[in-house]
């Protein structure tokens, strides 16, 4: 694979911008091998890549959701004392948009990947990729985006197709005025 | 001095500048300085005829108290403090604002720095935190804290912004409410660390890269994708803070620093940075930090923060006392690079002053500007108006709000002003 040698072009461009330069990298880093970067690598793309093996259903999630994001969420993802994750499709464009993670987030795989990394808010990272996989069919089934009977997984899931998948313009780089 | 002479100073320093009372940014140091020399010569004859202990306060009479190991501010000044409200079953989510309206100069203290967190403040061992740059790179490398430490540092003096910070200006009625309420979720440091760009040399970046998803080690996980290109420009891996190891608060051991992005993206606690060729649409570049306008598209990966500025003496909670010489002073900033021009009016924009600018001004960076001012104690209303090294200037209010959905509030850099009533009473209004 043809790689950039930044080793031998950035010294030059950093003493352009920097008070002191180095001839010299120091070179310091300890390198990682596959088998550590897998257990440290958590991202999911869009088109799916990173998310993991397992598979979960709408109705498997929605005794998850009961059990571990209601009493914040509310029933159905609404209601609660808590970000609304249900409804609100459609009203993006109106004078009193209501974004939610059904509504407004472009892409399915977003759910997943913010579920398995940061909730439940007092237990993060504590469900299994089966709990991830159902409890996102679940939100997603509330609203009739994906069936009452879908399973979810790592091929399924990049194709939901999310109400709002084209509302976003993408700002960077920066449009030339 | 005669009066022949200060009015010769006043003259030749052009005087007012602009209706209402606005100083030239140059008549008034001139003359004080000399002033103040001659009456600072004759107390000092007077007194030394006197008892100098008779008239002395109390302190300076005892002994005044020993060393202590870390230092804390005067107990005069316990309100100094950053504001926040705690959120109903999730204390550690939120925000706490700078009091900028209780500070001077530019530069935060670290203890006063505005916070936002998505599930707490992580207590991190340094000796088990290890940063991991990984993806379309040749040679996946990790960095301890001790490692990172070897490296060639540098410093630079930038803001940290939240996108959210004067959020309020959404609301049709103008929120009353102090300048550090308002605008408080802007802080300035110096930050001394490694450049990216010599890490991301060490890992030798694939020629189809283009973003980079940085990712904290926090109980949120908080990610967000940047632009490879920020990477290896300005980007900064932070260790240091004010001179000292950067706060837990703002990412202990070490943070990402984009100059001039917005404060989402500079991930505190940094642990990894993965390489791709696309960005992630993660939760926070989708949910919170776009902009959504009134046709329902929203514009994503909109990552500068714009020119800004803001009175902050005399602002909400400072009523003047009479009629006579004020300083206005504020804060300007611009993510694109220096704050070239501040402009100041105190007749709700009729007319405009320059005001100075205090040196250093920085790229990137808070800069102070100051203006004098002769209040005649008739209704004033006070405004200001930035312009950036890159022409940029800031819109009105009702400019920036008409290009945006009603519930819009990143991104605001309006221009605001403060009312001053004939009581001397400060209020907040749209301008």
């Amino acid at each position: 694979m043809f790689t950039f040698r930044f080793g031998i072009l950035l010294p030059a461009a950093l003493c352009l911008i920097s008070s002191v330069c180095y001839a010299q990298h120091p070179n310091l880093g300890r390198p990682l091998s596959p088998d550590e970067i897998s257990k440290l690598d958590i991202t999911v793309a869009p088109d799916g890549t990173g998310l993991p093996a397992g598979s979960g259903s709408a109705s498997a999630g929605a005794k998850v959701y009961e059990e571990k994001c209601q009493s914040c969420h509310g029933p159905k993802g609404q209601g609660g004392p808590q970000d609304q994750l249900t409804g609100g499709v459609g009203t993006i464009a109106s004078q009193k948009p209501v974004k939610t993670p059904v509504s407004y987030w472009p892409s399915a795989t977003t759910i997943f990947d913010y579920v398995r990394r940061a909730m439940p808010l007092q237990t993060p990272q504590s469900l299994t990729n089966d709990e991830g996989y159902a409890v996102t069919a679940y939100i997603l089934s509330v609203d009739g985006i994906v069936p009452q009977d879908a399973v979810l997984d790592a091929k399924s899931l990049p194709q939901v197709k999310m109400p709002n998948r084209d509302g976003f313009v993408r700002w960077w780089p920066v449009p030339k005025r | 001095m005669k009066e022949r002479d200060k009015a010769k100073i006043a003259e030749s320093a052009g005087g007012f500048a602009a209706g209402n009372g606005l100083l030239d940014r140059r008549s008034l140091l001139r003359a004080g300085v000399l002033a103040a020399g001659i009456a600072g010569i004759g107390a000092g004859i007077a007194r030394a005829a006197e008892n100098v202990g008779a008239d002395a306060p109390e302190w300076m009479k005892t002994p005044g108290r020993s060393f202590s190991p870390y230092g804390m501010p005067s107990k005069w000044q316990e309100k100094v403090q950053r504001s926040f409200t705690l959120l109903p079953g999730r204390p550690g989510t939120g925000t706490s604002r700078t009091p900028l309206h209780l500070l001077e100069g530019t530069l935060t203290p670290n203890g006063l720095h505005f916070e936002r967190h998505h599930n707490g403040i992580p207590d991190i061992d340094p000796n088990r935190h290890e940063l991991v740059i990984h993806g379309l790179v040749k040679r996946p490398l990790a960095f301890s804290v001790e490692t990172l430490m070897r490296y060639p540092m540098e410093s630079q003096i930038h803001f940290v912004e939240c996108s959210g910070n004067s959020g309020s200006f959404n609301q049709r009625e103008p929120q009353q409410t102090t300048a550090g309420g308002l605008n408080g979720l802007i802080s300035c440091s110096e930050w001394t660390g490694v450049r990216l760009a010599t890490l991301l040399g060490e890992a030798e970046v694939n020629r189809e890269a283009k973003w980079v998803i940085a990712e904290g080690a926090d109980a949120a996980a908080m990610s967000r994708s940047v632009p490879l290109e920020k990477c290896l420009d300005d980007a900064m891996i932070a260790l240091y803070q004010n001179g000292e190891a950067i706060r837990p608060e703002q990412g202990y051991p070490m943070r990402l620093l984009l100059p001039g992005f917005e404060g989402n993206m500079n991930v505190k606690w940094l642990r990894r940075l993965k390489v791709m060729n696309e960005p992630v649409n993660a939760r926070d570049e989708t949910s919170h930090y776009t902009e959504l306008m009134p046709n329902g598209k929203a514009r994503q990966y909109m990552f500068l923060q714009a020119v800004k500025s803001a009175i902050i003496k005399p602002s909400f909670g400072m009523n003047m006392k009479g009629p006579g010489f004020y300083e206005i002073s504020g804060l300007a900033w611009s993510g694109s690079g220096r704050v070239s021009k501040v402009e100041v009016s105190a007749d709700g924009g009729k007319s405009w002053a320059a005001a100075a600018l205090t040196p250093p001004v920085l790229s990137k960076a808070l800069t102070r500007f100051r203006l004098a001012w002769q209040w005649d104690g008739r209704p004033s209303t006070l405004m200001s108006r930035a312009t950036d090294e890159k022409g940029e200037v800031q819109p009105t209010r009702s400019v920036w709000v008409s290009q945006y959905s009603p519930i819009q509030f990143y991104h605001f850099n309006g221009i605001q002003g403060w009312s001053i009533e004939a009581d001397g009473t400060v209020k907040h209004v749209y301008v």
